[in-house]
């Protein structure tokens, strides 16, 4: 738990603090429930925890913790297929650290590694291609994955790839898109949430225009916003805005990064190298149509799913777990089951208790929220 | 991962590949720069920016003073260290 003292700005934050609370007191929700606003990016939701942001919110607004971490919601069958592929002898298998701990059906990568395979962590797709430069007799795999934030740089170390001519270089290709993963949360009966935050770096890629459909056509409002608490206030209070003045707009608080248009440089490369794929398997929420990317044939040679046998085998998520209700907001994560029991980070069921990004792994570590501290001695 | 980190382009290291030398929080690497030059801000001319760079890609241009509080924001989320770290153990066994 923080206080608003240790803000940047304490003084700002503190008016932001008081202009909500006079905003959220003129808004009328349905049924008289509270007023439900999702963030989408896992970055946000990271800082509304180490702020302990939502404590502070009145209690007529209830933060739902969208499906923004790329880590948590990758589905057991891919891991699988990571580990199918990590542990062929001639592959050096590279990943973001993000994805070590992530369970397959079996083990996890970090355990393959511990068992032998020949897993490095790097800290961008540029250090696994200088890999394959220095390892000509080895096949190196990148494990690629993210929303639009890591997409351009894959997209460019491909193209780099090709410029060099480097032949023992591929990726698998686990990219996910956003704006069909939000129409699928509106798309879900049981959805309540009234408004969203919009994420801050996919956008600063994809700009501000994709989100129209939001407001024109399923009528809830978006505010872009950047991930320091500041931020997240701000563009809290431009959505409650909305709401008390009866308006439903895109909207954008990060305008310092982002733009109308995005990152053409960014998005170019992207589309040189990768469509989309029919469907892709999510943890939590399933199959969502055209949410994933896979590499176009012109690249085909450094697609490690056609290079390499790949198991591709569909894992359905655990039955206890109900990660996908709390994506949703139609469950807190303590109301889950198996949160805090079978589901711990350290021995994650679900999705969500996977990364420091993920709701659940979020509850559990700082207890936020007005339940979370109690929901988890209860679990307890 | 997905929040970046600012550094300052301190080299152009390999202009036709678009490569730069940036410093970030002391560490100079390697970044690809291409997502932040065009005809109107050629390579050669980035010398000096401050940048958001996303895992070795510099994408988005920023002031001093954002770069100097994005890093503040992001030391208190542990986020610097983070990266840091994933740098330095960059590729290694």
């Amino acid at each position: 738990m923080r206080y608003v003292d240790e803000f940047r700005d304490p003084e700002k934050a503190k008016t932001l603090f008081r202009e909500i609370e006079a905003l959220a007191q003129r808004i009328e929700t349905k049924d008289g429930k509270p007023l439900q606003v999702m963030e989408v990016c896992g970055g946000h939701t990271h800082s509304i925890f180490r702020y302990g942001l939502e404590a502070m919110l009145p209690e007529t607004i209830e933060l739902v913790h969208g499906p923004g971490c790329p880590v948590c919601v990758l589905p057991m069958g891919r891991v699988d297929d990571c580990l199918a592929l990590a542990e062929r002898p001639e592959v050096i298998f590279t990943t973001f650290g993000d994805a070590m701990r992530v369970p397959g059906s079996r083990k996890s990568l970090m355990q393959a590694k511990a068992e032998g395979a020949d897993v490095r962590m790097v800290y961008s797709p540029l250090d696994a291609l200088a890999l394959a430069r220095d390892n000509p007799e080895r096949e190196v795999v990148f494990f690629a994955l993210g929303f639009e934030t890591t997409m351009p740089s894959t997209a460019l170390t491909v193209l780099q790839a090709e410029a060099e001519g480097i032949a023992n270089f591929s990726l698998f290709c686990n990219h996910i898109t956003i704006i069909p993963t939000i129409k699928a949360i509106l798309d879900s009966p049981d959805l309540r949430v009234d408004g969203f935050l919009g994420p801050g770096h996919v956008s600063m890629v994809i700009g501000n225009r994709p989100y129209d459909f939001v407001a024109r056509d399923y009528r809830r409002p978006l505010v872009i916003a950047g991930f320091e608490p500041l931020d997240i206030l701000h563009a809290l209070w431009m959505l409650l805005k909305q709401f008390a003045e009866g308006r439903c707009e895109i909207e954008n608080q990060y305008d310092r990064i982002v733009d109308g248009d995005g990152n053409r440089q960014a998005l170019e490369a992207v589309a040189k190298v990768f469509e989309l794929r029919e469907f892709f398997e999510w943890r939590g929420l399933g199959s969502i149509d055209h949410s994933g990317l896979r590499m176009r044939e012109a690249y085909a040679r450094f697609d490690a799913e056609r290079r390499f046998p790949v198991p591709q085998v569909k894992i359905a998520d655990p039955e206890s777990c109900q990660c996908g209700e709390v994506l949703k907001g139609v469950i807190k994560p303590w109301q889950c089951k198996v949160f805090g029991t079978a589901c711990t980070p350290e021995t994650p069921v679900g999705a969500l208790m996977v990364s420091s990004e993920g709701s659940c792994a979020a509850y559990y570590q700082y207890g936020g929220g007005k339940n979370g501290r109690a929901g988890v001695e209860a679990a307890e | 991962m997905c929040l970046g980190i600012p550094g300052r382009i301190v080299e152009i290291s390999d202009a036709a590949n678009k490569l730069a030398l940036v410093d970030i929080g002391g560490v100079k690497r390697p970044v690809n720069s291409a997502c932040i030059v065009d005809a109107e801000h050629p390579v050669e001319r980035c010398l000096g920016d401050w940048v958001l760079v996303h895992v070795g890609f510099a994408m988005s241009r920023i002031d001093e003073e954002q770069a100097a509080r994005t890093l503040e924001a992001l030391t208190e989320l542990g986020e610097v260290q983070a990266e840091l770290a994933a740098m330095r153990g960059s590729g290694g066994g």
